[in-house]
């Protein structure tokens, strides 16, 4: 086993840290992350984290693939809606099902996730139905859906910024726990990529972290490319490395493999949970689509090296584990396609039937407390509107001028 | 009840309050614990409420207000001291993209109640980015509330008021009056925060001030006084929302206009205060709305900051100009 877990800021950290390799940037292999489930489907031992993935049953090991399976399904029909004209931007996750998953399906109830714009498989996992996803990218709302139900954040646009959000609220966490208001631990997962990796933000977040030992997960998922700059262009050391400079302990993984992905991030939230502090989790994935339905990987990089990645694809390896097992059948693969496809016609329907609130409505979320100007400006635009109520359809100046 | 104090000894009265009020408020910054702050507005706080509610953090204006951010979204009321005026910028993506956003982003299901504390504005005699008036950068960002109070009772209640706020507050404390003593009624009805003062009344003109300047604009009333003039003196102290009706008010009796501050007069507050009232009270004015405030240039050197910042001379001349109409 090699693993590039990197150091031995705690006793627990130097037992699982029987090597540490220094990985290449962007490289991948079995020689410098964890990996429980190489790209052939063939489980791989580790004594660390093999026992994470031997405690798991069948069911659930079929409930990972159907997640990824349906997500995947889910992210062609956003990509197709988006094509379509029915959404401004979409933002593909195909790819990174693995790593999303396999961290989701870690969480408990309690625990909280601060994500980016990309987590729609984590989103899955917190019970978010995904066609709230859509009202941000329909242009419904800026947010979409009530975190407190499900403990998934907003999704937040600015690069890193949510990762001290994660940090602050796990600072709260652990201020109740000491002050004895709460009495369940729980632990925040702040996801991130390889190019919000170089933000100053993600910086201060592990500074404030390690330094008020706050319960929390920073889940990178280095997909290699941040929009059309390669990891290399970021980082000359497999970001896990840096995670030694924080005083934390930082994990590499497959992040294709969501058994592996699963076992470090149930060790990482109970190493959290424990009041052991921050770990950094890097993921190793690949971005198989575009950063965004308005991006063209063509331009910058090259189709062999996004096929050496589909040969690697985390829902492949997964499927010949559980056939070669004998843990799922070919009925069970075509309710997977049933369940998908019954996914995309559910958020396909729910997308075309989303209407937003009206403008008046944006006057009354900009303050919580009253607000003279917003009010003032709010009772000048109803009183603009309404005096196009008598005013003849035909007149173009209507339609552009008031909704 | 009714005490005499100094501006920082009433800001440090009124976080006490907040702090013994309410289990969730806590203080963040950097140097504000055991040592009090660099201008000793949270002295002996640590001490009381021990270093877990009075929090020294790590050096960085983005984490305090990012996890500031994030202890609201689990409930907590932290309430930040940015240390210097010009150090709010490595922060200030998170208070304009995070903070000032968040309630609307959620559609009104979530608020970020964060104070933010900002020591500002010159005349102290200092080295670069420790004396700037950013005000205007904030109010033009819409989620935010800002106020600044002037004398120590209005500093006394109005962080009080900021931390009981369910929106974000940023407070501009100005730092060159921190010394200034004056009269504190700890037990009068607190003022609405996001409301004017007339402080000074008068008929030939009015003065609008806020913060550093208030004692300024005073001063100037005084002295015009002596040549027969009556000013007027506004004290704004709210510079998001701005109350309008009361500069209305008073415009409509004296006619003329005077706005004042610090930050440079190009993009200022200044200049929507003349705007507003431009249009609000066009047949009452007898002059255009003048404003006095900084030149567009950065903030210059101690040595000659005099000449930047307004005075009685500058205010009595914008009045002069505008009597001549």
């Amino acid at each position: 086993m090699g693993v590039a877990r990197q150091p031995a800021t705690g006793p627990d950290i130097v037992d699982l840290a029987d090597t540490a390799g220094v990985a290449r940037p962007g490289s991948i292999g079995p020689t410098d992350m964890v990996q429980l489930l190489d790209a052939q489907g063939r489980r791989v031992s580790d004594d660390a984290f093999g026992p994470y993935a031997d405690a798991l049953d069948p069911q659930t090991l079929r409930g990972f693939y159907k997640d990824m399976a349906v997500v995947r399904r889910f992210d062609a029909e956003a990509t197709a809606l988006q094509r379509q004209g029915e959404l401004a931007l979409w933002v593909p996750v195909i790819g990174q099902e693995a790593a999303q998953i396999g961290s989701g399906r870690a969480l408990a109830a309690a625990d909280y996730v601060f994500p980016t714009y990309r987590e729609h498989g984590v989103a899955l996992t917190r019970g978010l139905d995904l066609a709230d996803l859509f009202k941000l990218f329909r242009g419904i709302s800026n947010g979409g859906w009530d975190p407190r139900e499900t403990n998934f954040h907003l999704y937040t646009l600015v690069l890193a910024a949510q990762t001290l959000h994660a940090v602050g609220y796990a600072m709260g966490i652990k201020r109740e726990l000491d002050a004895g208001l709460a009495t369940e631990p729980a632990a925040v997962v702040a996801y991130f990529g390889d190019g919000s990796s170089s933000e100053g933000d993600v910086h201060e977040s592990m500074v404030f972290a390690t330094s008020f030992n706050a319960p929390v997960v920073f889940f990178c998922q280095n997909n290699e490319w941040a929009i059309s700059v390669p990891f290399s262009v970021q980082s000359k050391v497999p970001l896990a490395n840096r995670a030694a400079g924080y005083g934390m302990p930082g994990i590499r993984v497959d992040g294709n493999d969501v058994l592996a992905v699963h076992a470090v991030t149930q060790w990482a939230l109970e190493h959290a949970r424990a009041g052991k502090g921050p770990v950094l989790i890097e993921a190793a994935t690949y971005r198989l689509g575009a950063h965004t339905t308005a991006d063209d990987p063509t331009k910058y990089r090259p189709s062999a090296e996004e096929a050496a990645w589909r040969a690697r694809d985390p829902l492949l390896r997964l499927e010949t584990y559980l056939r070669t097992e004998g843990l799922a059948d070919d009925a069970f693969f075509r309710q997977v396609k049933d369940d998908g496809d019954a996914l995309a016609a559910h958020v396909r329907s729910a997308a075309l039937a989303l209407t937003g609130e009206g403008f008046e409505r944006r006057f009354a979320t900009v303050y919580a407390e009253a607000h003279p100007l917003v009010a003032e400006e709010a009772a000048w635009f109803a009183q603009y509107a309404a005096s196009f109520e008598d005013a003849d359809p035909s007149d173009s100046t209507r339609e552009g001028g008031v909704a | 009840m009714s005490t005499t104090m100094t501006m920082a000894k009433a800001i440090n009265a009124g976080l006490r309050a907040t702090l013994a009020g309410d289990d969730k408020t806590l203080l963040m910054g950097e140097d504000i614990g055991p040592l009090g702050g660099v201008y000793r507005v949270t002295e002996g706080l640590a001490r009381e409420f021990g270093t877990d509610r009075v929090v020294d953090t790590p050096l960085g204006e983005s984490g305090i207000v990012g996890t500031a951010i994030g202890l609201a979204l689990r409930g907590f009321r932290p309430i930040c001291e940015i240390q210097f005026d010009g150090f709010v910028f490595p922060g200030f993506n998170q208070i304009t993209t995070q903070l000032a956003k968040i309630h609307t982003r959620s559609d009104g299901m979530l608020s970020v109640p964060v104070v933010i504390r900002i020591p500002y504005g010159g005349g102290i005699g200092s080295i670069e980015h420790h004396s700037e008036s950013p005000e205007a950068l904030f109010a033009h960002t819409a989620g935010l509330r800002i106020i600044t109070p002037s004398n120590p009772h209005d500093a006394y209640w109005m962080i009080q008021q900021a931390a009981a706020c369910a929106d974000p507050v940023i407070v501009f404390e100005p730092k060159r009056r921190y010394w200034l003593k004056g009269e504190v009624d700890t037990a009068a009805p607190a003022r609405d925060p996001f409301s004017a003062q007339v402080v000074r009344e008068g008929t030939d003109a009015t003065v609008v001030a806020y913060g550093p300047l208030v004692p300024v604009a005073l001063a100037a009333a005084n002295a015009a006084a002596q040549d027969g003039h009556s000013l007027e003196v506004i004290d704004l102290r709210s510079i998001s929302p701005i109350d309008f009706d009361t500069i209305a008010a008073s415009v409509e009796k004296t006619g003329r206009l005077i706005v004042t501050h610090e930050a440079p007069t190009f993009g200022g507050i200044g200049g929507e205060i003349a705007a507003r009232i431009s249009e609000r009270c066009f047949y009452a004015l007898e002059a255009p709305a003048m404003r006095v405030g900084g030149f567009h240039m950065p903030y210059p050197v101690a040595r000659v900051e005099e000449h930047y910042l307004p005075d009685i001379d500058r205010i009595l001349e914008a009045f002069d100009r505008a009597l001549a109409y």
